[in-house]
């Protein structure tokens, strides 16, 4: 077994009090390539921001932990679920596509 | 200008159809994603690297797909072939005014080897399908990482091809004809021999594409309301006139060119004045050497 | 089995096959009626010269015998890998010969794909998997990619790919697997005239390897998204 590889690693944050979004169709920027990252925030149920990583670079969990409270201190919004497919985004590049994703919300809808 | 090759799929849907008409099936949020990617430690991507969906092209109606090439190179798994089958078929029920693939493929996605070279002669058969009904296939050829392998079959399939001299169009990869014949045969890394092998500039001087347009989406979307005037069924009188074509071709490029550059070569045999200065012309003066 | 054992088991000792280097084909009769014989062997590498030589035959097939079914006899390594056929234009050849076998099928002509060793990736797209229907002996291999080649590309090690190709069925190579996926109809065993008389008999000329993959178990989405879109607002 130890020949095929790990697999990709899953990582589930979520976060309460922020301001709940209107609700808005599905965002969805950036792809899947080396480095890079999808990030998908739909409308949710409830108030809270849950996040959800998929990523083939295991091992990194603290600075994912890092990067979605920085992520919900600029912009603690609720009622959005966000969906991560990662292939070795730096933190950097995990924040930007986070912060394009919230600005494609629609006006007036994100914090 | 915008460059279509820097462009992501979806950016090049957004920019190239009419403003806002583009109507997905099975968006990312349905989360249709590959069965077997995960076993590899590989990510998924929520579209499986293709967007279907209808859309107007200058009012009229059409049905398209983009595969993005950053995702697995573009490679056509089981999901992503079955979303280019399903919206082919889809055409043949519906009737569109055309069809467009925006294609950016290696060919097979080699992660999915068997479910995927299936699935790329699924696509295969669903394009001659809806070219046979009379609906115009037109593909658009223009970035970054080319139209390869078993996509390089089912593009030469299509009513039309657009493409721009970013992109490409070929079977094999450089790398996989350097590995396998080392790199006399082919130096990979030799990008303008790469670009005089299989670049927008040289199929559009041999007629392997049907137009030629700048790395800009609004050219390529000026191409592509061109192309989906015409539909041009496959016929007997039209493939022996396709093969004497290439029959010809192939015997004006001889097997030894004592190193002299066979793109050059054949250049020069289908009757192109100075054709070693084709890779410095710009998109337009290369548009008017065509002889055929 | 080499083609002319192949061939006598089919048609008999007087089938009158020829083969020139990797090229094959024929006219033989088949239970009374006559029959095109196309295809390659030696594991060919398909180059530009190869697909035309069998896009002829296919083409007169169509011109002079109207209905005449075909046989595709598979045995290649794919497509040629040198850059001279990628400058002539190799993808539009194999797109060529690919789409004279699908004009034949439209126009009525029985068209069987049989691997009877080896197939890979373009070589395969262009002759069994454009077929109305594609079969193989029990022994034959079809491969997308060698494993050094698929290695390279994938960025997965040999060992990975090669352990995959032993146990997971969308990467093993045996015929097996693509009979559980539909990209296969059936193997051929035993009495193989008799193989191709059913097939000749009851090969359907939709594309139904969706579905076959689907009821076979052996690629359980495609059917089921090619119908999602259908369906779809």
């Amino acid at each position: 077994m130890s020949d095929i590889p790990a697999g990709i690693e899953t990582l589930d944050f979520s976060f309460s009090g922020g301001r709940r979004v209107a609700a808005f169709a599905p965002v969805l920027v950036g792809v899947v390539g080396s480095g890079n990252l999808e990030v998908m925030l739909e409308a949710a149920a409830g108030d809270g921001c849950a996040v959800r990583v998929e990523t083939s670079a295991r091992g990194f969990g603290p600075i994912w932990q890092a990067v979605a409270d920085d992520f919900f201190a600029r912009h603690p919004i609720g009622g959005v679920r966000v969906s991560i497919n990662d292939m070795g985004a730096t933190p950097a590049v995990v924040s930007l596509r986070l912060d394009q994703a919230v600005a494609e919300l629609p006006e007036g809808a994100s914090a | 200008m915008i460059s279509f090759a820097e462009c992501s799929a979806r950016e090049r849907l957004a920019l190239l159809l009419d403003a806002r008409s583009f109507h997905e099936w099975i968006p990312p949020s349905e989360r249709l994603t590959s069965p077997h990617l995960v076993q590899l430690g590989v990510p998924s991507a929520f579209d499986d690297g293709v967007a279907i969906g209808r859309a107007k092209l200058d009012g009229h109606e059409v049905f398209v797909a983009a595969q993005e090439g950053a995702f697995m190179g573009g490679g056509v798994g089981e999901v992503h072939g079955a979303k280019l089958v399903g919206m082919l078929q889809r055409a043949l029920r519906d009737r569109p005014a055309a069809v467009l693939l925006l294609a950016e493929s290696g060919g097979v996605r080699l992660h999915e080897a068997n479910a995927g070279l299936i699935a790329v002669s699924e696509v295969m058969r669903a394009v001659l399908d809806v070219r046979a009904a009379g609906i115009p296939v037109v593909v658009l050829i223009g970035g970054a990482n080319g139209c390869f392998g078993g996509m390089g079959i089912v593009a030469r399939c299509a009513d039309f091809i657009v493409m721009s001299d970013v992109g490409r169009l070929a079977m094999s990869g450089p790398e996989v004809i350097e590995a396998s014949h080392g790199v006399e045969e082919y130096d990979s890394r030799d990008r303008a021999l790469v670009w005089r092998t299989s670049g927008g500039k040289h199929r559009w001087l041999t007629g392997d594409c049907d137009a030629l347009v700048e790395d800009d989406v609004q050219a390529f979307r000026a191409a592509a309301m061109a192309a989906i005037q015409r539909s041009c069924p496959v016929t007997l009188e039209g493939l022996e006139a396709e093969h004497a074509l290439l029959e010809t071709r192939l015997h004006l490029l001889p097997l030894e060119t004592d190193g002299a550059d066979a793109a050059t070569w054949l250049w020069r045999e289908l009757g192109i004045d100075q054709p070693e200065r084709v890779p410095e012309l710009d998109v337009g003066a290369v548009r008017t050497l065509r002889t055929a | 089995m080499n083609w002319n054992q192949l061939v006598t088991q089919l048609f008999g000792s007087y089938h009158g096959m020829r083969a020139a280097g990797d090229f094959l084909k024929g006219d033989v009769m088949f239970d009374g009626r006559p029959l095109t014989v196309v295809g390659t062997t030696n594991h060919a590498p398909i180059g530009v010269a190869l697909a035309l030589a069998q896009a002829r035959v296919i083409l007169d097939t169509i011109a002079q015998h109207p209905g005449r079914a075909i046989l595709l006899l598979i045995d290649t390594q794919g497509q040629q890998l040198r850059r001279r056929d990628e400058t002539l234009g190799i993808n539009r050849a194999m797109a060529h010969l690919g789409m004279c076998i699908d004009l034949a099928r439209r126009r009525g002509h029985p068209v069987i794909g049989l691997v009877y060793d080896q197939a890979l990736s373009g070589g395969f797209i262009t002759s069994g998997l454009i077929a109305d229907g594609c079969y193989a002996l029990p022994d034959a291999e079809i491969r997308v990619m060698r494993i050094p080649a698929m290695a390279r590309v994938t960025k997965l090690s040999e060992e990975v790919l090669t352990a995959l190709s032993q146990s997971n069925p969308v990467f093993a190579p045996g015929v097996g697997n693509y009979v559980a996926m539909g990209g296969v109809r059936a193997l051929w065993e035993g009495d193989l005239a008799a193989a191709l008389r059913d097939a000749l008999a009851h090969t359907p000329v939709e594309d139904t390897r969706a579905q076959d993959g689907a009821e076979r178990g052996g690629r359980k989405l495609a059917a089921s998204v090619v119908q999602r879109v259908l369906a779809a607002a």
